[in-house]
């Protein structure tokens, strides 16, 4: 391990931090699943991908990861940022008129480690597909990696990709559903139900793993498990279940929090929260 | 009149597929990718001599148009092959987000543009792709005229860094462009000069100028007649050296009026010389079943109706003259 699970906590915390101040910072955004995925965006940027801050498009000989559900691009932006990829002073101007930090990501802007726009949802997956089929064909064995929400499996692409994967033994591909089961109008299960989602992507040829998502040890320890079973000939699948707004009490579970920002108060009761629950180590 | 004869007639799409071929074996980076339309497409002899360069992505253009964005990231140059109404309005969201505004090296290739399309109908037929591509910031827009020039836009478009928007039809027509063309992106081609109409041409309604141009010749009307080949970017430069000697104007294509070649000529001219147009093209509705030639006829897009816009724009010239 490059880190150990304390120190992947710790800077999991800084994320989450930094995700409610930035969404405060602008008054507007998605706090809930950002911070729902934070333990999962510090594993795989920390520990499971081998990628270079010294950010090149084409990303040849290394890892590469696609945001498919681009709303939870607080957390995409801290990760990077504590990555090396540009200065976290830059996450003070997210979403502000003229910054590289759009409400979505973007590759307009040309902000280091986007390679993608995403935010219209649905399209993550076949991007990613299509970053897999060209390392295969340079002959290059890094892997993809990417996050959808379980909210966007109502989009009618993702199953065309479903489809498309295992028919094509796209089998360097680590893909991730963020299952929270919340989505802005409400639980997934009362506004289209999503039905048993392991016997679905198994149904379409996927090798179907299931994590934590809150449980930094096993995020950890399921990417390794994942990155072990690629090259035999089946996309992967790992359902990680997460709660939204983790971290912060008054957000944890709750579709009202899917995109609403914190007050003041609210900002100073949650940072004082993500200190006393996590720690500040 | 510059006399152009021809000796054979083929589809634009045969150009397209033609091209394919050669831009795949110049540049190994070039890679293929069909909904289910390999033979409609002519990318047979791409993927016989080439197979581990082509992905099949079946019924399934929206994940097509984002597998091959997804392929730039490892420096691929994606080739999108279907027909045009699936290539764009089906899949406007895809191509707007991942290939667009990611500004990733696609190019969407879009067969059965138009009416020609024939007797399928009105669902597999279009008329408005010109429009909602050439509304994509950063989308270059192509419609060339015959068999030799699709083969060299198709080649071209390979070396050009960049989301390109490709279109071509099925019906043959006459190949009356050099065989060994350059191809410039961008660069409108001059068919005839000429000092009373400039007639701007597109696809299949370039040589259905030149027919009015005979036409019109052998009435004492002297047509320029130029072939936007590039509807994005348009070359502004010789639009405007051409109105600036004829005083009017007369656009064809086969597309809606609203939003096609037409409309990009007219914004132009309205912020830098002002000039009475004629419009040939289809007048706001969907198309039907029929022959191509039926259709062309039905829909006004012919030499005989370029003919009389040109006589209705001259006098307009003239009387405001």
């Amino acid at each position: 391990m490059k880190s150990t699970i304390q120190d992947l906590e710790k800077t999991a915390s800084q994320i989450r931090r930094d995700i409610v101040r930035m969404v405060h910072g602008c008054q507007s955004g998605h706090p809930g699943g950002s911070l729902g995925c934070t333990d999962f965006f510090t594993a795989l940027y920390f520990e499971a991908m081998n990628h270079d801050p010294k950010f090149n498009m084409d990303g040849i000989g290394e890892d590469l990861f696609f945001l498919s559900n681009g709303h939870i691009s607080p957390v995409f932006y801290s990760t990077l940022a504590h990555a090396g990829y540009y200065d976290k002073a830059e996450l003070a101007t997210f979403r502000k008129l003229n910054t590289r930090l759009q409400g979505h990501p973007t590759t307009h802007e040309h902000l280091p480690g986007v390679r993608i726009a995403s935010g219209s949802l649905g399209q993550g997956l076949s991007v990613a597909i299509g970053a897999a089929l060209a390392k295969k064909l340079n002959g290059d064995k890094s892997l993809v990696y990417t996050l959808h929400g379980d909210g966007e499996l109502q989009e009618g692409q993702i199953w065309e990709a479903a489809m498309f994967a295992p028919h094509n033994k796209v089998d360097n591909l680590i893909s991730t559903i963020d299952v929270n089961g919340q989505q802005i109008d409400g639980p997934t299960n009362l506004v289209l139900s999503l039905g048993d989602l392991h016997a679905k992507w198994v149904a379409f040829g996927w090798d179907v793993l299931e994590m934590k998502g809150n449980d930094m040890a096993d995020v950890v320890k399921t990417l390794e498990l994942a990155k072990s079973r690629t090259g035999q000939g089946k996309p992967i699948m790992i359902l990680m279940h997460t709660e939204m707004g983790y971290g912060v009490d008054f957000m944890v579970g709750s579709h009202k929090w899917h995109g609403v920002a914190p007050n003041d108060e609210q900002l100073k009761l949650a940072l004082a929260q993500l200190e006393e629950t996590l720690g500040d180590y | 009149m510059k006399k152009y004869t021809y000796t054979d007639k083929k589809d634009t799409r045969s150009g397209f597929g033609a091209g394919l071929l050669e831009a795949g074996r110049k540049n190994d980076q070039v890679v293929a990718l069909c909904a289910d339309l390999i033979g409609s497409l002519k990318m047979n002899d791409f993927i016989k001599e080439f197979p581990e360069r082509f992905v099949q992505v079946g019924i399934a253009e929206a994940n097509m148009m984002c597998i091959a964005a997804g392929m730039t990231i490892g420096g691929k140059i994606p080739f999108t092959g279907t027909f045009a109404n699936f290539s764009t309005g089906r899949v406007f969201d895809q191509i707007r987000q991942s290939i667009a505004y990611s500004n990733k090296n696609v190019k969407v290739c879009a067969s059965h543009a138009g009416l020609t399309l024939g007797e399928d109908g009105a669902t597999h037929q279009i008329l408005e792709d010109i429009g909602m591509m050439k509304m994509l910031p950063g989308m270059t827009v192509i419609n060339p005229c015959d068999y030799n020039q699709t083969k060299a836009a198709t080649m071209a478009i390979a070396e050009y860094e960049g989301p390109v928007y490709l279109r071509f039809g099925r019906p043959v027509v006459p190949i009356f462009t050099d065989p060994d063309q350059k191809f410039e992106i961008g660069k409108a081609w001059m068919v005839n000069e000429g000092a009373d109409v400039s007639i701007f041409a597109t696809g299949h309604l370039v040589w259905e100028a030149i027919l009015a141009g005979e036409k019109l010749a052998e009435e004492g009307i002297d047509a320029e007649i130029i072939n936007i080949h590039t509807i994005k970017p348009l070359d502004a430069e010789a639009v405007l050296k051409s109105v600036a000697k004829t005083g009017c104007v007369v656009t064809a294509e086969e597309h809606n009026r609203l939003g096609g070649l037409g409309d990009s000529i007219a914004q132009l001219l309205a912020v830098n010389n002002p000039t009475p147009q004629e419009f040939v093209a289809v007048n706001d509705s969907f198309g039907e079943s029929g022959t191509p030639e039926q259709l062309m006829t039905k829909y006004g897009l012919d030499a005989e109706h370029i003919v009389l816009a040109v006589k209705k724009v001259i006098e307009r010239k003239n009387k405001n003259a």
